[in-house]
C-alpha cells in the first residue's frame, strides 16, 4: 500500500502505508516535516494536509470536531484534512496529499 | 526595577508533573516557586485537553485533563507553592557557590538551590499565521494577545479567528477601536453562543463587519501594518488595518531549555534514573522533557519521577538532615504536615 506524500519544499515521498495506521504516523515515521504534536488526539491541527483533489471522495468528508480543528491553522483550502484523522486502508492505496506549511516542525 | 526572589526550588512548567513535584517535595518540607507561561496550572492537560477524558491513572477510572488538574492543585494547597504564570525562563545559570540563578521575561531573578525542568513538550506558545515576513510587525502592531486595552483605542484592527478569545475580543475591543474587523474561515464558531450572537448584532447594527475568509499578506512599514490582504470566496480583498489580532490557539516549542548547556537527546534532556538528575548537578528533569532508556511519555512516569527527585533535591537542600523514609498512611508528622491530623 503506498501514499505519495509532497513536502513543504516540494519533494516527492512515496511511502508504505500501513493497514490500520493513520496517514500522519506513516509520515511521521518517515521523518518529513509533520509536527503532529498531539500524537493524533484531534487536539493540535499541526498534521494538516491537502489531499489530492481525485482523493477527496475516497478519504470523506472531515468530523465537526475536525472542522474546529482546523479552526487553528491560517492556511486552510477545501481539501484540507488532518491526517491524524484519515486511517489507511485497500482504498487509500496510491493517496497522494501534500504537507500544509502549518504543519511543519519549528 | 527587577523583582528578585530567593527560595528552595524553583519548577520550570506547571504541567501535571511539575505539580505532583510539589506535593512531593512539600513532605519533605522543601518551598517550590512555580514558573509558566501559560496563565494557568495544567500544562497539556489543560491546553489541549481539558474536556477530554485520561483512562490510565492510577485510581482513577476516568479523570478528564481539567479534573486531573484542579485534583492536583487541591492536594498540593497544603505546601502552598507560589505560582507565577504567564512569564517564560529565559535563562538558567549556575553560579559558583552551586546555587542557581534563573530570569523570566517578565523581568525577575530567582534564586535557588535546586532547578526542577518539568517544561513537557516546550513552552506554550501562540501559533503563528502563515504569513509573510509577520515577524518583522510583532509586538507593533501584530499581537498574540491583548495585554493593554489602550494599545487599540481608535484604530482600525482586524481579528482573525473563530474560538472564545477572537469572539470575546471582538466584543471587549469594540467600543473602543475605530473599526474592527472580524475574519473567520467560515460562518461556524467554536465559542460560546452567546458570544456569537452579541457579535452578530453588532454586524446587524453596521458597528463591526465580518468578513468570511484568511490573511494572505500583510502591508505596512517599520513594524507598522497598514493593510491587510484577504483572501475570500468571493476574491481577494484589502482592508485598512493598524492593528491585527490573530488568534490561532498556542503550539508547543522547546524555546530556551535548548540553551541551557544540558545534556539534549533530540530536544529531551537526559537524566540519571537513580533520581533524574540531569548532566549538571542540582538541575533535575521530570516529566515529558527528561530522557532516559524506556522512557515512556505519560503522566504516571512523571508522578514516580518526581518522588525521586524529590528525595535527591532534599539531600542538596539540606545536607545534613536525615532523611526517613515515611508513609503518608501512617507518618503523623506527615498528615501533619498535610494538615489532616
Ligand atoms: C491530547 C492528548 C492526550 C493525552 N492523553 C494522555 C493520557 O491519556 N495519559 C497520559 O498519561 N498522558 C496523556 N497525554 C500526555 C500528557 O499530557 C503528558 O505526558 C503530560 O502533560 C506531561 O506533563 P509535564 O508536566 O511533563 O509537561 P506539560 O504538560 O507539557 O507541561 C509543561 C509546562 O511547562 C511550561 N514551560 C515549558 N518551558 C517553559 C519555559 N521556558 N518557561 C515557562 N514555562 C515553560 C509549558 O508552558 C507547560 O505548561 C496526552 C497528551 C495529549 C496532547
Ligand atoms: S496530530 Fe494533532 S490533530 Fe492530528
Amino acid at each position: 500500500m503506498k501514499i505519495h506524500v509532497t513536502d513543504q519544499a516540494g519533494e516527492n515521498h512515496e511511502l508504505e502505508g500501513l493497514e490500520g495506521w493513520r496517514v500522519m504516523e506513516v509520515i511521521r515515521d518517515w521523518g518529513l516535516n509533520i509536527k503532529a504534536e498531539c500524537g493524533g488526539a484531534l487536539s493540535c491541527a499541526t498534521c494538516h494536509v491537502y489531499v489530492d483533489g481525485e482523493w477527496m471522495d475516497r478519504v470523506g468528508a472531515p468530523s465537526d470536531e475536525e472542522e474546529d480543528m482546523l479552526d487553528s491553522v491560517g492556511d486552510v483550502k477545501s481539501n484540507s484534512r488532518l491526517s491524524c484523522q484519515i486511517l489507511m486502508n485497500e482504498e487509500l492505496d496510491g493517496l497522494r496529499v501534500t504537507l500544509a506549511p502549518s504543519a511543519a516542525k519549528d | 526595577m527587577s523583582t528578585e526572589i530567593t527560595t528552595d526550588v524553583v519548577v520550570i512548567g506547571a504541567g501535571p508533573c511539575g505539580l505532583f513535584a510539589a506535593f512531593e517535595l512539600g513532605l519533605l518540607d522543601i518551598k517550590s516557586h512555580f514558573i509558566d507561561i501559560l496563565d494557568r496550572p495544567g500544562g497539556q492537560c489543560a491546553e489541549l485537553y481539558p474536556e477530554k477524558p485520561i483512562y490510565d491513572i492510577p485510581a482513577f477510572p476516568v479523570v478528564t485533563g481539567q479534573q486531573l488538574t484542579d485534583n492536583l492543585m487541591a492536594q498540593i494547597a497544603p505546601f502552598s507553592p507560589e505560582f507565577h504564570f504567564s512569564r517564560m525562563v529565559n535563562s538558567l545559570e549556575k553560579l559558583p557557590d552551586g546555587s542557581f540563578r534563573l530570569t523570566t521575561d517578565a523581568d525577575e531573578i530567582f534564586h535557588a538551590k535546586v532547578v526542577v525542568i518539568a517544561a513537557g513538550g516546550g513552552s506554550f506558545q501562540p501559533k503563528r499565521p502563515p504569513v509573510a515576513e509577520i515577524e518583522q510587525y510583532e509586538n507593533k502592531s501584530v499581537f498574540y494577545a491583548v495585554r493593554k486595552m489602550d494599545d487599540f483605542r481608535d484604530q482600525d484592527v482586524v481579528i482573525v479567528g473563530g474560538g472564545d478569545s477572537a469572539l470575546d475580543w471582538t466584543l471587549n475591543l469594540q467600543p473602543i477601536v475605530r473599526s474592527l474587523t472580524l475574519v473567520h474561515r467560515r460562518d461556524a464558531f467554536k465559542a460560546a453562543p452567546a458570544s456569537v450572537n452579541k457579535m452578530k448584532e453588532l454586524v446587524m447594527e453596521g458597528k463591526i463587519q465580518f468578513m468570511l475568509g484568511q490573511i494572505a499578506k500583510l502591508d505596512g512599514k517599520d513594524g507598522q501594518i497598514d493593510h491587510v490582504h484577504l483572501t475570500t470566496d468571493a476574491g481577494d480583498l484589502s482592508v485598512p488595518a493598524t492593528r491585527l489580532l490573530p488568534f490561532f490557539g498556542l503550539t508547543m516549542k522547546l524555546g530556551p531549555v535548548a540553551d541551557w548547556g544540558l545534556e539534549l537527546n533530540d530536544n529531551t534532556i537526559v537524566v540519571d534514573t537513580e533520581n533524574f538528575e540531569t548532566s549538571v548537578p542540582g538541575i533535575f528533569a521530570i516529566g515529558d522533557i527528561n530522557h532516559y532508556p524506556g522512557k515512556l511519555k505519560l503522566i504516571l512516569s512523571g508522578f514516580h519521577e518526581a518522588a525521586l527527585m524529590a528525595q535527591a533535591a532534599k539531600k542538596i537542600i539540606s545536607p545534613d538532615e536525615r532523611v526517613v523514609f515515611q508513609y503518608t498512611t501512617s507518618s503523623t508528622k506527615l498528615q501533619k504536615k498535610l494538615g489532616v491530623a
